[in-house]
């Protein structure tokens, strides 16, 4: 894989990682709040992982190139800078779609000929493992809310953009879903600048500091 | 000069940094250790890629090595760690300090799957205990509840 490749999937996952720990503390109870922690945990170090592959390429390190990048050079999907505190509902269509087709991403990825990136998909296919479990059982029981089926509806172009054309297919069996336009990977949102503002604060105000 | 030896019985010294009960080697983490001259290399693989307590690991394995007068050199395994890893000596461990060991085989992919199984509460041993959250205070931990003493506690995963 390239770098820019590589880049994508970790700043799906950081950008994402970030989005999810934006319910601690205010998660709707006391189990989501945790749940919403530790899977914003692991996917920022699933995030990591892939940032160091990026680096050896690139001659970087992993926090230099989640931190020290500007907002235009990353190459996450629009579907993951979205944010959606305090609506649960909206967050549940999200977590569900993403893992959903982030299954069928690094399931490819397992079968890939570069022994370290298929090992480390194979890895990290067992870590989120967990986090499928978390969002179907979710999506089985929001299924029929007005407010989480709509949250599907608006979200759906988002998630088709989160992979690969040629592996569209897979998401939309999975789903039962008719494929329509996706919203691409390339452009981002509005929302990514404060998401980067507040995200890079700390290590812009002191350049170089170790802790 | 250092034996490999040596190096497993110092890194079995170093308690893991967030459940201190157990050491680095208890949990399955330490891979090989291999020694030529005054160089030792260890592989090895972190539980969960989130776990922050990576650092702080390859830290105190440099120390130790360190002490013994050698040089380390600390390299991640390409295979993946797997909760199987935990030596019975750790799941005991783990168990009178109370967490419960994980369930035994593969990583489950269903709450079905997970549920079949029932796991042994570490306070009372009852056998009464149910999945309260899936996640807990770590990434590798899950919480549940016993409902013959009324306590929560945490498990281990099963990865």
């Amino acid at each position: 894989m390239n770098a820019q490749e590589l880049l994508a999937l970790a700043d799906d996952e950081l950008i994402l990682g970030w989005r999810n720990s934006e319910w601690t503390g205010i998660a709707p109870f006391l189990e989501e709040d945790v749940a919403f922690s530790s899977i914003a945990q692991t996917e920022i170090g699933h995030a990591r992982a892939w940032y160091d592959l990026a680096a050896k390429e690139l001659g970087a390190n992993a926090d230099a190139l989640a931190f020290d990048r500007d907002p235009d050079e990353y190459r996450c999907a629009p579907f993951v800078e979205l944010r959606f505190v305090p609506d649960w509902a909206q967050t549940i269509a999200r977590h569900w779609l993403y893992e959903t087709a982030d299954t069928i991403r690094i399931q490819a990825l397992m079968q890939s000929e570069e022994p370290v990136v298929a090992s480390l998909a194979e890895k990290i296919d067992r870590e989120e493992a967990y986090h499928r479990m978390h969002a179907d059982m979710w999506a089985d029981r929001l299924r029929e809310e007005p407010r989480f089926r709509e949250a599907v509806e608006e979200l759906w172009p988002y998630a088709l953009g989160l992979l690969e054309p040629e592996q569209r297919d897979r998401l939309c069996e999975a789903l039962g879903r008719a494929a329509v336009k996706a919203v691409e990977r390339g452009e981002h949102t509005e929302e990514l600048r404060p998401l980067w503002d507040e995200m890079t604060m700390v290590r812009r105000s002191i350049p170089g500091a170790a802790w | 000069m250092v034996t490999a030896d040596q190096v497993w019985e110092a890194l079995a010294e170093i308690p893991d940094p967030e459940i201190p009960a157990v050491s680095l080697v208890d949990l399955g983490v330490v891979r090989s250790v291999a020694v030529e001259d005054d160089k030792v290399r260890v592989e090895f693989t972190p539980t969960f890629l989130g776990c922050p307590a990576v650092d702080v690991m390859r830290d105190q394995m440099v120390e130790r090595i360190n002490e013994l007068g050698a040089e380390a050199e600390i390299a991640v395994a390409a295979e993946g760690w797997s909760s199987d890893r935990i030596t019975p000596e750790g799941r005991r461990k783990l168990e009178e300090s109370g967490f419960a060991p994980p369930a035994p085989g593969a990583a489950p992919t269903t709450l079905l799957q997970i549920q079949a199984v029932s796991s042994r509460c570490p306070y009372c041993g009852s056998n009464d205990t149910r999945l309260e959250n899936l996640f807990g205070p770590t990434p590798c931990r899950s919480i549940r509840y016993c409902a013959a003493c009324r306590q929560p506690f945490e498990q281990f995963k099963s990865l």
